[in-house]
């Protein structure tokens, strides 16, 4: 802690306008060395506004930047590196086919003279900061090769490289394996005891409350509050990053289960490199209750959705959907057997980002007679039809010929998931749906699927989310390594949970 | 949600920074320029090769303005203009006639390249699929000798049609069966119509007329079998019926597209292959599907001229023909659309007469000069339309090229 005393960087008033919209409001920061300070806000709220005029990505309208003390004028990322300002961007901005050490010194190679890179020198200096604050990388490997954590941690690692002492991480974990965050956060102790002085920004509160000193709440571009991290609750902070009372876990009664709606039997698949990814699954699904499938990415996740839904056929085992056996059949018969899916990525494949909403709203039901009779769609309908689901899901930023990417993400989601919760699904396969939401959409989702389970459809929820898994599952399957290797009340502690993900519990409760 | 104001929430739910909310999202700018564009930009594109074109004229020591005047002229769109009588009128009418022969396969071509083009394939193989429906349309034109006429005329164009669709589909079935690329395929696919043609109706030939056994050409298209001609002299090679063909063609393709469900799905694969997927529709279906409408437009095409105008095939015509390959051109400066594949099918086909020793006055300028000139704008529209590309990027990078463009644009609108 070099100088506690004196802000490391420090905004005062920062006000950036684009055009008519203000963005950032007379924006007060500031970061003390070894200090994680968290910006916190929804989708829009104006964090990244704010992180790019302290990189100098932008110029701000209003304000001033204060480093250490001295009033500083950044115009350019260069400026912000070369006052000791890092910035480790959400999408990784490294070169995939050059090594780590060549990525992290790439702009700045030590030299042995005449323009020879010093590459022992570098691979050094790249072994010494990894160790320094437990950053394991190897420094040759091929960033193509290595995981996305670790991509992470080249990022910080050149960001150091380059004689950071102020850290700015924009939502580092979203990309992140929840034992990657844990590794994350490691880090971060490490560096705050270095004196470094990090900005977090994240829309996750629990992360939030675990890394960060103060935490300041951004709202419609105008800092709300900045609050110490003792005393703060998720609750609180969600209050403040909403402006209302959210509700963090659902409210939800107890499940009326019937028939089982969905019944997978010793399945078996395959992935994309020919590897047995499912390895002998079995579950059910009864109509009236969400079973969640828990686990580390990974571990067949994607495979077993995928199998389900009729998009992968399976190499063995079997697929039921209310009795009848669509194993392999593909994603008609899915959808006729009464299958809906939200899937994973909504720009891969949830959304046609250049159809209208309208025929993004049609996608999976457009073979049924409403939509489309002897060949000829009845556009009419898609059209009345998608005015009335977007009333209903209240989705904003566009009409029923608005085109799908110009939406925001959430609403983007609301509408895969309008998509799929009208087709009047028997069983609603739901991987990830939250992913990359934000608070207020997060709970409307989560109510909707709760909803949709009290109507009495079956609800199988895929997710790497601890808390969604808890807050919505009335059971927990843990997936590990392609089989069911577990299964929990949802009251199981995180821990019961995370031995069971790991696969070193072989105790199922049943 | 009831306690945040309501002009806030869409700042609220808004995936993207607030930076990108103060404009319109980039999709949403591509998607306005596009639609402004889709006019604008051919327009620019076509200007541009112009004054290029324009150049080099004057570098070959002519006027360029009496020179493109000439080639109007040429064209026969003067013929639009009332002023326009007597002789001159005369020689216009034929002249457009000539242009409007020119245009109606190049609609049918150029419509083969767009629908391939959204539903994310690349159709290079016009010309071949444009080679077979000729070689099926004279084929079946010269037989059935004593079949009355509109019986005879729509077996050569669906069988012209059907081979197009055939020859097409084996691009497609090829991509769905074991993934091989379509522009490989059907460029491999062109030089097998050529040469097929060329040993059908060669000295020798199962198809070479029997009546000129020394001449490569296949035998001619019974009277039945020709279009009749609404426009002009039949004698002197005037505008025969195929336009109109084309014409439906074109509303066809938009209805297609638009309005069925063929074209729903057609245009999910071509956008976003996993999402059509996701949706239940097998992108390997579609390229099958997709190749054979494309390659049915491409043999409807050759119909249009073995049946219209020209009545043989001579071998070395097979060889020499690029109506297939302007159609790459003509989906390019149409931007894939109904419309204006139309317009640019228009531009291509007048170019062609305009420039034509038949129709250029040597005065003004040599028409072989003058045909290398249309190669020249063509070669530079081609190259303009392919840098489209780029100028989104830019456009997508910076606003204000946009906003430049957009002004330029409404500049230039009356003009179009």
């Amino acid at each position: 802690m070099a100088d506690s005393k004196r802000p490391a960087l420090e905004l005062r008033g920062i006000t950036k306008k684009f055009g008519s919209v203000v963005a950032n409001d007379r924006v007060d920061f500031d970061v003390y060395p070894g200090e994680v300070h968290a910006l916190l806000g929804e989708n829009g709220a104006g964090k990244s506004t704010l992180v790019s005029v302290l990189y100098g990505l932008y110029t701000p309208t209003e304000g001033e930047i204060v480093v250490d003390g001295r009033p500083v004028t950044i115009d350019s990322p260069a400026t912000a590196i070369g006052l000791g300002i890092g910035m480790v961007h959400q999408h990784f901005m490294l070169v995939p086919v050059m090594t780590v050490a060549e990525n992290i010194v790439l702009g700045q190679e030590p030299s042995r003279g005449g323009g020879v890179i010093d590459m022992r020198a570098a691979r050094a200096r790249v072994r010494e900061l990894s160790e320094r604050y437990g950053l394991a990388v190897d420094p040759d490997a091929t960033i193509e090769d290595v995981t996305v954590g670790a991509q992470q941690r080249v990022e910080i690692l050149r960001a150091l490289y380059r004689g950071a002492r102020i850290l700015v991480l924009d939502e580092p974990t979203a990309v992140l394996t929840a034992q990657e965050v844990q590794e994350l956060i490691e880090v971060l102790h490490r560096l705050k005891r270095d004196g470094t002085g990090i900005v977090f920004i994240s829309h996750k509160l629990g992360e939030v409350l675990q890394v960060a000193d103060r935490i300041t709440v951004l709202r419609h571009g105008r800092k709300i509050d900045t609050v110490p991290r003792q005393g703060a609750t998720e609750q609180s902070l969600a209050r403040l990053v909403v402006g209302r009372d959210v509700l963090l876990s659902v409210e939800k009664g107890p499940p009326h289960a019937a028939e089982p709606m969905l019944v997978v039997d010793d399945l078996h698949v395959r992935d994309d490199r020919d590897l047995e990814a499912v390895r002998g699954a079995s579950l059910s699904v009864r109509g009236g209750e969400i079973v969640a499938i828990a686990g580390v990415d990974g571990n067949g996740q994607q495979e077993l959705v995928e199998a389900i839904t009729g998009l992968r056929a399976p190499t063995a085992g079997r697929v039921l959907v209310d009795g009848r056996d669509i194993t392999g059949r593909g994603v008609r018969a899915a959808t006729e057997a009464g299958v809906a899916h939200i899937a994973e990525d909504r720009h891969r494949r949830g959304l046609v980002l250049a159809f209208t909403l309208a025929e993004n709203l049609a996608l999976r039901e457009y073979r049924r007679p409403e939509f489309s009779r002897g060949g000829w769609l009845r556009i009419g309908h898609m059209r009345s039809r998608a005015k009335r689901l977007l009333r209903e899901y209240d989705v904003r930023g566009g009409g029923a010929d608005a085109y799908a990417a110009s939406l925001s993400g959430g609403n983007q989601q609301k509408v895969a998931i309008a998509r799929e919760i009208a087709s009047d699904p028997k069983l609603l396969v739901a991987h990830q749906p939250t992913r990359g939401l934000d608070v207020g959409a997060i709970e409307f989702v989560h109510r909707r699927l709760i909803e949709e389970r009290d109507r009495g459809r079956a609800v199988l929820l895929v997710s790497l989310e601890y808390e969604e898994v808890r807050s919505l599952a009335d059971r927990i399957l843990v997936i590990y390594e392609g089989r069911i290797v577990g299964e929990f009340a949802p009251d199981a502690s995180e821990e019961e949970l995370g031995i069971a993900m790991t696969g070193a519990g072989a105790g199922a409760r049943s | 949600m009831n306690t945040v104001e309501d002009g806030t929430q869409g700042d609220v739910l808004a995936g993207e920074e607030v930076a990108h909310g103060a404009t319109p999202s980039t999709h949403a700018r591509l998607t306005a320029y596009v639609r402004r564009g889709g006019v604008i930009v051919p327009i620019l594109t076509a200007i541009i090769a112009f004054v290029v074109g324009g150049l080099v004229v004057l570098v070959t020591g002519h006027n360029p303005f009496s020179t493109y005047r000439a080639i109007f002229n040429g064209t026969g769109l003067n013929w639009l203009f009332p002023w326009v009588g007597g002789a001159a009128r005369k020689t216009a009418a034929f002249d457009l006639q000539q242009t409007l022969i020119a245009t109606t396969p190049l609609i049918l071509v150029g419509l083969a390249v767009a629908f391939a083009f959204r539903a994310g394939l690349f159709n290079i193989g016009g010309q071949g699929q444009y080679t077979v429906g000729g070689i099926v349309a004279v084929w079946i034109g010269s037989s059935f000798a004593g079949m009355p006429a509109v019986p005879h005329i729509a077996l050569a164009v669906v069988g012209a049609g059907a081979a197009g669709a055939a020859w097409a589909g084996i691009a497609g079935a090829l991509k769905a069966t074991v993934g091989a690329n379509e522009v490989i395929s059907t460029i491999m696919l062109n030089w097998i119509a050529i040469w097929g043609g060329v040993y059908l109706f060669g000295l020798g030939g199962p198809l070479q007329d029997p009546h000129q056994p020394s001449v490569p050409v296949s035998s001619t298209v019974k009277a039945s079998a020709k279009l009749p001609v609404f426009w002009g002299n039949a004698q002197l090679q005037g505008l025969h019926i195929g336009l109109f063909i084309a014409l439906a063609g074109v509303v066809l393709f938009w209805i297609l597209l638009n309005r069925t469900r063929l074209g729903y799905e057609v245009r999910a694969v071509g956008l976003n292959p996993d999402a059509a997927s996701y949706a239940g529709i097998s992108p390997a279906r579609n390229y099958f599907r997709v190749m054979a409408i494309c390659g049915m437009f491409a043999g409807v095409a050759a119909a249009m001229d073995i049946l219209g105008w020209k009545f043989n095939l001579f071998t070395n015509d097979i060889q020499a023909s690029q109506v297939g390959f302007l159609g790459i051109a003509v989906a390019l400066l149409g931007r894939n659309t109904a419309v204006g594949t139309i317009a640019a099918a228009l531009l291509f086909g007048a170019l062609q007469t305009g420039t034509s020793d038949r129709f250029l006055d040597p005065s003004v300028f040599d028409p072989n000069l003058a045909s290398n000139l249309t190669l020249m704008i063509q070669g530079l529209i081609v190259l303009l339309v392919s840098t489209d590309v780029i100028a989104l990027r830019v456009l997508r990078s910076g606003r204000g090229v946009a906003v430049a463009l957009g002004r330029r644009g409404k500049r230039q609108e009356p003009r179009a």
